[in-house]
């Protein structure tokens, strides 16, 4: 209020000014004078206090709600690169790389509380980097989106030729694709895994090419994982779609399949797996992970809980502000500690 | 007026012999003996060769011309680049910052294959900053170049092909002849030829070169003094051997060989570029120099580039952020190479997808050490985001707005001289905010430097009732009420109406109107106007048509205001010719104007030495006088034993004038018998003509002789106004706690009246008066013994600092100290053993004035102040003898007004009055001062928390390099996505209103006490930088783990997390400007969302072009993010988060340990409610602050007395 009225008095003077021709009196504007109309927010106990009763109680609804969305969620993780290393097999890095012999192991799941289609079947690494650099890199996208970029592999290293010839997809990620197998059998009856539109539809329709197909793939001296269908376009191979959109924390979980079919509390799943996939070398887990979702997605009851801790922050802090203030009210006279005014004789 | 009259009036004047005039100066004609000086000419630095208007045809250029050598042209740049070096010179600039070096480094090994993102990334925003910056450059480049194109194209006219014509100044040559008109600029510097006038005289206007408004005298050698017509340069043949092209004004050594004859050159021939010609229709010259050999153009210094203390302040901080910057580095380098040497164990692969195997050199698990090396590179690439690549830019864009608010500010514009205020220099705004103590000049910075007539005492009566700006501030002081009224009455208003007499502020019936013929002393009165009329030399100049008044050119402002004052009392001067004065009188018997010649027989011109000008005149009855005024303490002693009855009651009149802080003349006379004239005339004449070296002292001797026996008329006492605001504005700042220093040329006794009337000084207040006026020091002078009174002096001011220094150690609470020093002391308080202890001295003092100092003492004063305490200084002068301690100055200050332009040239920042000060320090100075420095913390901050989101992501990526960010986005952080409301924020943002700033004007101890900028809080920053890094992480990466993000039962992948945690930075450093920012417009609004907004642009945008740009980011907002609650969710949430601290931090802060700005804010919220007594007396509390010197602390003083008074008496 007070900046508008020394605007308005001033303005008046400079109205007469710009009259006067060829003068270098400044134009008068509330903007060059720097009296624009504008908020000037102060920390004033009604309004700090104010701000955290807002946000308390707009936090701790929202984190009720997705901890309960969280809560519905009913998810199966079950571990089984140990359990699927026969006993006798002390040495399991021989063991996975041995390809004589069979990797087939069995897994008895037991499904905890009803579990409503569709429901997924995620596999879950832990200690796997494929964030790291020279990982992320490997990968050439134009080779996998133009059929005539097959020999676009230079950013492939080490995965990219084969005795000159171009290998696509080329580069680390493809080489490495995970291929370990599930069949789930529920109640003595195949469970129908469902592959189709796992992957993310952008991927499908403008990253990996419908007339490309895989050439020469997993025919190095060192095979990695997963071989490839050479008559199926890379657009349909959905597996190396999703393991090539690489995740972000070592700890990662990719989508394997859905299930349309509902299934009841105590059900038992039996899983017919293909042990394939070495983590054994490094060390890392592999889980089979079953789980429903909501709109919030998986079992993730951090957000709620953060939201929750976050809100009730707020309340804490708003209640502990208003003790301080009916206490303490704030002295506003007191300005004797300016280090200024100690010295008076102007130092 | 028509140009017919200009020629007729040009003629009559070219009747008078001038020169005569100046007895002394000019006086001395260049004889023919040489003197050692010009048996140089042609030796080394002598060596020009000048053909004057050797043929006009080869004048076209024949440069390869032996016998006319070629020398620059006249085309003067005075710009930085030109289209060559403008690329690489800038190109230079711009990499002599740490950061750019860090930048281009950067970017060039972007191209090999330890880069973490694209090398384009890298490059781009590098490439922005830097055209930025170089646009700015050129822009401002390209300006001077048009400055200078409209000097190089003004026109002259040059002697070609038979007759003078128009041309280019560019155009001109060596040798080249030209005729300049009256009013116009010297085109380069030439040898003055001829001249309008007879004998070859000119006036010459020196304002652009050394600030002074007087005009100087030039007179030309008498062989070329009758080249009078155009047609005679014809014939005209001659060769000037001068010295080289030379820096120094005054100085000139060469001569001049014309029909066959040699003449010496005297500085007395040389008209300088850039000076204008005035008083005088024409001249013609030969051009010596040209461009840049000019003298003005030599002189033209490299203005010293000021850095602000905040600036440099800051390198530091760019070089703490480059070293932990290492340190990051180097962790990651460490753990790094562990990762990678762990890959290949005993010959078994680990981690086999990564095929260790089949490695380069950059991930070689047998070769770790040499990897984790090059990694550290790659690393010190990827956090580089932690140093703000955009700042720099960004403060000189914010400082450009800044500056151009400052010129644009309508409250520093000047009414009167029509001049608004100008930052020069745009790089100090915030020093502006931190000025300790302020050196000021007083001619013409505190005083308006023009001269009013405004007391007289005639014959022992005192005339004259106006109030002086002095005695209105004596009479405040002791608290008369009457005058105090009076002052709001008549002074604010009184000054505007009266500017119709320029000089003349004096009233008095008794005398005005033709009243003083009813006067008891009429005959005294009489002489009195009539030796103001014709003791002078002032040339009438034009008549107003109007008011039939005559305004006058003269030599200093005291000379005119004496001439318009006898002219407003009667005695108008109107006519000078080489021999006489021509007067209209009123006749005291008639009562009628009558028109009286004098005819003047000499005149002995004032000198610092004389401090006493004399005319001798004879009248039409053939009666010789002579008219005499000077300084009280030459003429009392020269004054007749018998005839003054009055010297007693005049000296006490004078006494009194000075001590209103006027100046004051003793005006007397004396009749001359024929003999005693003829007599002085012989001798004075014959030591005229003399050429032996004691010629000065012969002539000297001869005038004092006749200088006696003098008969007092009165005296005359003249204000130096003071401009006006300047006693509030000093009482603002002292308020502020900024220390006032004058430093001034005048002496003491003037200097400490002026003290009194801006309240710098009061009663009270204990001076302390260093000085060598003493007894044994002046007899040692006398005795003439250099090095015993070199060492007496210097032991005499040390003995007084002492004294000084004890009495302000005893000094009681309250008690304050003013230090007043003269030049000569402070010569020996300036040598290097002494200095501490007078600046010691000094700083214990309320006030300080160094009176008598020259132009190089107050640049020492200045260099004393500013390196001895550490403290931010600011010099405000006008003149050019405040050049020095202006670019001594942290920031130096110039009055644009009437002086010239060599302060305002060599300052950073002008303004038209005083009094503007107040507003530029209080107001401008400390937004600037609290912008940028805010504007800084939150640069750091806010790249910190980018930076540091991606070490703490390398956590997870065992350190290999892998940016939590796609590349694009990242290069775009800060260039785009947060840049304006950096901009916004440094613009536009104001803590306090500008009244509040006024009001409370000890909210400026914030610049100086460097609150807003010190380690601390810039630490604390920093560290909350570092903490939301860590709330942003963790939280995103936490809600966002391995389960599905989606209904769909997608997962998260790296360009989910990234994106997500990405759109938490923005959020939470936008948001965290909100909370920031004290002062919001639409514009911070439209910056701060419209930076927010501009991401999910990005988002989209870079997400719709080909995925092999955008890789994979592609689709990722529609294909991805926006579907998913659990993004929004995580957007609301984290960025909340990562306020909390800062906001409770901030509440908490304001609440209980307010900063001052705190207070203000709370004082001007609360505004509405003021009538509570308590918080009027809080308010009153805030606003005044005890003070040693302004009017308030007068005021508090006498309160103080007036309160002990009373409690005495009861």
């Amino acid at each position: 209020m007070s900046t508008q009225a020394a605007g308005s008095s001033s303005g008046g003077s400079g109205d007469g000014g710009a009259t006067r021709r060829n003068s270098r009196k400044p134009k008068y504007s509330k903007f060059t004078q720097q009296e624009l109309p504008a908020c000037k927010p102060i920390l004033t106990p009604k309004w700090v206090i104010s701000v955290f009763v807002l946000v308390g109680i707009i936090f701790v609804p929202i984190g009720l709600v997705s901890l309960r969305a969280s809560k519905k969620v009913v998810e199966i993780v079950d571990r089984y690169d140990d359990a699927c290393v026969p006993d006798n097999m002390t040495d399991k890095l021989a063991y996975i790389q041995n390809s004589t012999i069979p990797k087939t192991c069995t897994r008895t799941l037991k499904v905890p509380k009803d579990m409503k289609s569709p429901i997924f079947v995620y596999y879950q690494l832990d200690n796997f980097y494929q964030n790291h650099r020279r990982y992320v890199k490997s990968r050439s996208d134009k080779q996998l989106r133009d059929a005539s970029k097959a020999n676009d592999t230079s950013t492939c290293d080490p995965e990219s030729t084969i005795n000159g010839v171009a290998i696509v997809p080329c580069g680390l990620i493809a080489w490495s694709t995970f291929n370990d197998t599930y069949v789930l059998v529920h109640n003595s009856k195949n469970l129908t895994v469902d592959k189709k539109d796992i992957s993310w539809k952008s991927d499908r329709e403008h990253k990996f090419g419908s007339d490309v197909f895989p050439k020469n793939f997993q025919k190095g001296a060192l095979i990695g994982g997963k071989a490839l269908d050479p008559n199926k376009p890379l657009s349909e191979q959905e597996d190396l779609i999703v393991w090539m959109r690489t995740a972000a924390l070592p700890t990662f979980r990719k989508l394997y399949g859905r299930i349309h079919v509902d299934l009841k509390e105590n059900d038992t799943i039996t899983v017919t797996l293909e042990n394939n996939y070495n983590t054994y070398s490094f060390g890392g887990k592999k889980k089979l992970v079953l789980s429903t979702s909501t709109w919030l997605g998986g079992k993730n009851d951090f957000l709620g809980l953060a939201y929750l801790s976050v809100g009730g922050l707020c309340f804490f802090l708003a209640f502990a502000f208003t003790l301080l203030y009916l206490i303490k009210p704030r002295k506003l006279g007191d300005n004797n500690y300016l280090s200024w005014n100690r010295s008076p004789a102007g130092r | 007026m028509a140009p017919g009259d200009g020629r007729r009036r040009g003629r009559r004047r070219s009747k008078v012999r001038l020169s005569r005039l100046y007895s002394f100066a000019c006086g001395r004609r260049p004889t023919a003996v040489d003197d050692e000086s010009s048996s140089r000419i042609g030796g080394p630095g002598f060596s020009r060769v000048v053909h004057a208007h050797a043929d006009a045809s080869s004048a076209a250029g024949d440069p390869g011309d032996p016998a006319r050598p070629a020398y620059c042209s006249n085309s003067v740049s005075t710009t930085k680049y030109n289209a060559i070096t403008f690329l690489p010179k800038s190109l230079f600039e711009q990499f002599r910052r740490v950061a750019n070096i860090y930048f281009l480094i950067s970017a060039g090994l972007a191209y090999t294959g330890l880069a973490p993102f694209r090398s384009a990334t890298a490059v781009a925003p590098l490439l922005v900053v830097l055209s930025a910056t170089m646009i700015k450059e050129f822009i401002e480049d390209w300006r001077r170049k048009q400055q200078d194109n409209e000097v190089n194209n003004r026109k002259t006219k040059v002697f070609q092909h038979g007759a003078f014509q128009c041309t280019k100044w560019m155009n001109l040559q060596v040798g080249d002849v030209v005729k300049v008109e009256k009013d116009e600029f010297f085109p380069a510097d030439l040898i003055l030829l001829s001249s309008s006038y007879e004998d070859s005289i000119c006036y010459v206007e020196t304002m652009n070169l050394d600030g002074e408004t007087n005009l100087k005298l030039k007179q030309s050698l008498e062989v070329s003094s009758n080249l009078q017509e155009d047609e005679s340069f014809n014939s005209f043949r001659a060769v000037i051997k001068c010295e080289d092209p030379n820096p120094h004004l005054y100085s000139f050594v060469g001569n001049i060989e014309t029909q066959g004859q040699q003449y010496p050159l005297s500085p007395q021939q040389i008209l300088l570029r850039d000076s204008k010609l005035r008083n005088t229709e024409y001249v013609y010259g030969v051009v010596i120099f040209t461009g840049h050999d000019t003298k003005v153009m030599q002189n033209a210094m490299k203005v010293p580039s000021k850095r602000s203390k905040i600036e440099r302040r800051m390198d530091k901080i760019i070089y703490l952020l480059l070293s932990s910057l290492v340190l990051m580095s180097v962790i990651g380098s460490i753990f790094f190479g562990i990762a990678t040497k762990d890959d290949v164990q005993d010959g078994r692969l680990k981690r086999w997808y990564l095929r260790p195997d089949d490695s380069t050199i950059y991930f070689e698990p047998n070769k770790a050490a040499i990897a984790a090396i090059l990694h550290f590179l790659t690393a010190m690439m990827l956090y580089g985001y932690l140093i703000p690549i955009s700042l720099y830019i960004s403060i000189e864009i914010v400082k450009l707005l800044q500056a151009r608010f400052i010129n644009q500010d309508i409250h520093m514009y000047h009414e009167e001289t029509d001049t608004p205020a100008h930052a020069r220099t745009s790089n100090l705004n915030e020093e502006l905010g931190q000025v300790d103590t302020i050196l000021t000049d007083k001619t013409g910075t505190l005083t308006c430097n023009s001269m009013e007539f405004i007391k007289c005492s005639i014959a022992g009566t005192a005339y004259g009732r106006g109030i002086t700006e002095v005695e209105r501030a004596m009479a405040k002081k002791k608290g008369s009420p009457l005058i105090a009224d009076m002052d709001i009455n008549t002074e604010w208003f009184q000054p505007e109406g009266k500017t119709a007499i320029k000089g003349f502020n004096f009233t008095d019936e008794r005398v005005m109107n033709g009243n003083w013929v009813n006067q008891h002393h009429s005959g005294v009165i009489e002489m009195f106007f009539r030796l103001l009329a014709v003791c002078h030399t002032c040339i009438p100049d034009e008549v107003n048509k109007v008011s039939g008044k005559i305004s006058y050119e003269a030599e200093s402002p005291d000379e005119a205001a004496f001439v318009v004052a006898a002219q407003e009392l009667g005695f108008t001067f109107y006519q000078r010719t080489q021999t006489g004065v021509y007067l209209h009188e009123l006749d005291p018997l008639s009562g009628k104007q009558v028109d009286r010649s004098y005819k003047i027989l000499h005149v002995l011109e004032f000198n610092s030495a004389r401090k006493r000008m004399s005319v001798i005149v004879k009248n039409e009855d053939g009666k010789i006088f002579l008219f005499s005024k000077g300084a009280d303490s030459v003429m009392f002693e020269r004054l007749s034993s018998c005839e003054n009855e009055y010297i007693e009651v005049t000296q006490q009149h004078i006494n009194e004038y000075a001590d209103a802080g006027l100046r004051t003349l003793v005006l007397a006379y004396r009749e001359l018998d024929e003999d005693d004239y003829v007599n002085f005339d012989r001798k004075f004449t014959a030591a005229k003509n003399s050429v032996s070296a004691d010629r000065d002292e012969v002539i000297e001797e001869v005038a004092d002789l006749l200088e006696r026996e003098l008969i007092l008329l009165g005296a005359t006492a003249v204000e130096d106004k003071l401009q006006k605001g300047v006693p509030e504005c000093i009482d603002k700042l002292a308020q502020a706690g900024i220390k006032i220093w004058v430093l001034t040329g005048d002496k003491m006794e003037t200097a400490i009246n002026i003290g009194y009337a801006c309240s710098l000084l009061r009663q009270g207040m204990k001076q302390i008066t260093i000085t060598l006026d003493q007894a044994e020091i002046i007899a040692l002078e006398k005795v003439g013994e250099k090095a015993a009174l070199t060492k007496a002096s210097k032991e005499k001011v040390i003995e007084q600092i002492n004294e000084g220094k004890e009495k302000v150690k005893n000094a009681s609470a309250g008690e304050a100290f003013a230090l007043i020093i003269d030049g000569k002391s402070l010569t020996y308080a300036l040598e290097d053993d002494v200095k501490d202890m007078f600046l010691k001295l000094a700083v214990g003092c309320g006030s300080v004035i160094c009176c008598r100092s020259s132009p190089k003492q107050k640049a020492l004063v200045t260099r004393l102040v500013k390196g001895g305490t550490g403290k931010v200084t600011l010099a405000i002068g006008d003149g050019a003898n405040d050049v020095g301690m202006i670019q001594e100055a942290d920031i130096g200050v110039g009055i644009s007004g009437a002086e010239g332009m060599q302060a305002v040239m060599a300052s950073d920042v002008s303004i038209a009055q005083f009094r503007f000060l107040e507003r530029l320090l209080l107001v401008h100075g400390h937004w600037c001062y609290s912008r940028i420095s805010s504007m800084i913390c939150y640069v750091f901050y806010k790249n910190i928390t980018f930076g540091v989101t991606l070490f703490l992501y390398e956590a997870y990526t065992s350190f290999s390099g892998q940016a939590l960010y796609n590349d694009w986005a990242m290069s775009l952080f800060n260039v785009f996505f947060t840049s304006l409301p950096v901009i916004a924020m440094g613009v536009f943002d104001q803590d306090v209103s500008a009244r509040f700033c006024l009001k409370y004007p000890m909210l400026y101890q914030e610049g100086p006490q460097n609150l807003l900028f010190r380690w601390t809080r810039l630490l604390g920053w920093m560290a909350y930088g570092v903490a939301s890094a860590v709330i942003i992480f963790f939280l995103t990466s936490a809600a966002l783990h391995h389960q599905a993000f989606r209904r769909g039962g997608e997962v998260v992948d790296l360009a989910v997390l990234g994106g997500t945690a990405y759109t938490c930075v923005v959020w939470a450093v936008n948001a965290q400007m909100m909370v920031t920012a004290n002062y919001f417009t639409l514009v911070q609004h439209a910056c701060i969302w419209g930076g927010v907004a501009l991401w999910y642009l990005f988002l989209l945008a870079y997400g719709a072009i080909t995925p092999i740009t955008s890789t994979n980011y592609f689709m990722l907002f529609t294909d991805g993010l926006a579907a998913a609650p659990s993004y929004w969710a995580v957007t609301l949430l984290v960025p909340a988060a990562a306020l909390l601290p800062y906001f409770t931090f901030a509440s908490a802060k304001t609440w209980f340990f307010p900063d001052y700005h705190n207070k203000i804010q709370w004082l001007q919220h609360r505004g509405s409610d003021a009538d509570d007594p308590e918080f009027g007396q809080v308010l009153r509390q805030f606003s005044v602050r005890s003070t040693g010197v302004g009017v308030s602390a007068r005021r508090d003083a006498r309160d103080l007395r007036l309160h002990s008074a009373s409690t005495n008496a009861s």
